[in-house]
């Protein structure tokens, strides 16, 4: 029972859903059921914040390597609760925004967590370089055929690639870089993502299908599938 | 008679300067207006295949609608009046727009229109339109082609399915990226490392965080064979609870279940590079052997798949987000592209009935091979040589294959 409730609510939401597409009165449905989810996430989210504190607790609590750095996870966490429950240096009463100007939240928000998400974000740019360093290294045919496509793309955004064949006459101006660049962008390239893309809705039919009929239920916790 | 004729003359001067001051009341002042054209032919139709709740209203554009700068029409107003009541501004839009939808409406109740072309001190208005009511329909004839494409597909699945559960053989092609979860798994196990199990930063809602946890639970029923460690770090609650069923059901069916620990799942943060740089941490700090990127990734892909790689981990990715795809493509060992992610549950499972909807996925491989070769073909001779019939097909497959 524990496993047929969950499997037929599956059938009839996947179903409901996939009627509604072709039937209008049903065309909110969808809306609808993601609503649902996102209450039940609600939820959840307190499971996730009881884990997160629990893991912590017990690592200081042990002693456990690094335990240093779950003082910092903690501080941060319930500073942020504080400031956004009591909605601490808010100009107004209770009822007003979280986040309006000069709250603490806000101030938090905007002078601490933003920098440091930035600054993951900005790791990009050194992985981007050691990624292509070894992506367009030409081990074998494939990978010099990137590289020689990424090569003239790179030209091709550049004012050194229109001066560099600007000779070519005009009747031959598809071998100028920049209409090489783009005729890779939008010819092989569009062309490759197009067929991962059929390729994906198929995919999702298929494992869409599965879940929908009971085939597919290690979801579920149920590995008898 | 001078002075009668003075008289005038400073009447007349008097009368002409506090004109300037109030342009408003003589009537040659108009003519400082930007006067423009209506909008002509105004409709309002039922929005087909709707709940009855959207009408359509077109019309064509005021003659004084011009592109450029000089534009004397700055945009246009539209009105609506409910069963004769008083007009009701409802929107105001852009120059050069002729059409909009008028959505929230009710059935039964008779709606009329009339739009008006607005420059900056003048509004033209159009003729208003009959009373119109939306109307309701049941099905939605605009996607008779999706419904017959989802059909075939589903129907060709369904097929495979029931026909790989009557014990024919089914061929399917192996996939790299899944025969090396067990070396990578045995690599974990003879290093004595754990194994990193990351399944994107999407909630249960996403169809690859279910596909990344229905590969988790083959991949977990293996590491409890091995009796070899795996972390789970995740970034949404609600996948941290399906993942340590996931795990736990799948120790048990390795007749292990003492062996796991909801420890093995955790919750880190519902922020993109707060987890990132927790997860980041844990890859430099744990050292694991193996890492399994698989599920919904975003501008976070190479950042892990980077970390992963610098600390010498066997890492397999797989997502169905083509952007991401050369990023894990360059930094990972394997990569599942896009569809190979879906089909790794039952690949995995080796069950005749998951790798049978594998081959009914196949069927709608073969339509769209088919519809691209032939839509190639006629498309380029039909122009080259002129026949219109190789045209009309290109037309036909163009239309059979567009979701309006």
């Amino acid at each position: 029972m524990k496993r047929q409730i969950p499997l037929l609510i599956t059938f009839f939401v996947g179903t409901l859903l996939i009627f509604s597409v072709f039937i209008p009165p049903m065309e909110n449905l969808g809306e609808n059921f993601t609503l649902f989810f996102d209450i039940i996430a609600v939820f959840a989210f307190f499971l996730g914040g009881g884990n997160l504190m629990r893991v912590h607790f017990m690592k200081l609590k042990k002693k456990k390597t690094d335990w240093q750095f779950s003082i910092v996870t903690l501080l941060g966490f319930f500073v942020m609760l504080a400031a956004g429950i009591f909605k601490i240096g808010n100009s107004g009463d209770i009822s007003t925004s979280l986040t309006v100007e000069g709250s603490m939240f806000q101030t938090i928000y905007l002078n601490v967590f933003v920098p440091l998400g930035s600054t993951m974000y900005a790791l990009l740019a050194f992985f981007v370089a050691s990624a292509s360093y070894r992506a367009f290294r030409a081990k074998n045919k494939e990978a010099t055929i990137l590289l020689v496509a990424s090569f003239i793309i790179l030209l091709g955004s550049t004012p050194f690639g229109t001066i560099m064949t600007s000779w070519i006459p005009d009747q031959l101006s598809i071998m100028e870089i920049p209409n090489l660049a783009v005729w890779i962008m939008s010819s092989p390239n569009l062309a490759g993502q197009r067929a991962i893309l059929i390729g994906i809705g198929l995919g999702v039919v298929s494992i869409s299908l599965r879940l929908i009929l009971g085939l597919e239920r290690t979801y579920l916790g149920d590995d008898s599938a | 008679m001078k002075f009668i004729l003075s008289l005038f003359s400073i009447i007349f001067l008097f009368v002409n300067i506090s004109s300037q001051d109030n342009p408003e009341s003589f009537p040659f002042v108009d003519s400082s207006k930007i006067t423009i054209a209506p909008p002509t032919s105004v409709i309002a139709e039922d929005f087909k295949y709707d709940n009855a709740e959207k009408l359509s209203i077109t019309w064509i554009p005021s003659i004084d609608d011009q592109i450029g700068d000089n534009n004397k029409v700055k945009g246009y107003k539209i009105y609506r009046i409910t069963d004769g009541g008083q007009p009701e501004l409802i929107a105001e839009i852009l120059p050069g727009s002729n059409n909009y939808l008028d959505e929230g409406l009710e059935e039964n109740i008779w709606y009329s229109y009339f739009v008006s072309s607005i420059s900056d001190n003048f509004e033209a208005r159009s003729n208003t339109t009959e009373s119109v009511t939306p109307k309701r329909e049941w099905l939605n004839f605009d996607l008779k082609f999706l419904f017959l494409i989802a059909l075939i597909i589903s129907s060709s699945v369904i097929y495979y399915i029931r026909h790989a559960s009557k014990g024919k053989k089914l061929f399917v092609r192996k996939i790299a990226g899944l025969e090396a979860v067990d070396d990578a798994i045995g690599r974990a196990t003879e290093m004595g490392r754990p194994i990193l199990f990351i399944p994107g930063i999407h909630d249960m809602d996403d169809v690859q965080t279910l596909a990344a946890i229905t590969i988790l639970g083959n991949v977990a029923r293996q590491i409890a064979d091995y009796d070899t460690k795996i972390r789970m770090p995740v970034s949404r609650s609600l996948v941290m609870t399906a993942a340590r069923e996931t795990i736990k059901a799948a120790y048990q069916t390795a007749g292990r279940p003492d062996a796991y620990s909801d420890d093995m799942v955790n919750y880190i943060t519902d922020e993109q590079f707060g987890y990132v740089a927790a997860v980041d941490g844990i890859m430099v700090r744990e050292k694991p052997a193996t890492i399994f990127l698989l599920g919904a990734f975003f501008a976070e892909s190479l950042i892990l798949a980077e970390t992963g790689n610098s600390i010498g981990a066997i890492q397999i990715a797989g997502t169905a987000r083509p952007a991401q795809l050369p990023f894990f493509i360059a930094a990972c060992d394997f990569t599942l592209i896009g569809e190979e992610l879906f089909a790794a549950s039952a690949y995995l499972s080796g069950e005749p009935k998951m790798l049978g909807s594998l081959k009914g996925q196949d069927i709608g491989k073969g339509i769209a091979m088919a519809a691209i070769v032939v839509g190639v073909l006629s498309a380029t001779f039909g122009e080259i040589w002129d026949v219109q019939f190789l045209l009309d097909i290109k037309q036909y497959l163009l239309q059979f294959f567009t979701v309006r």
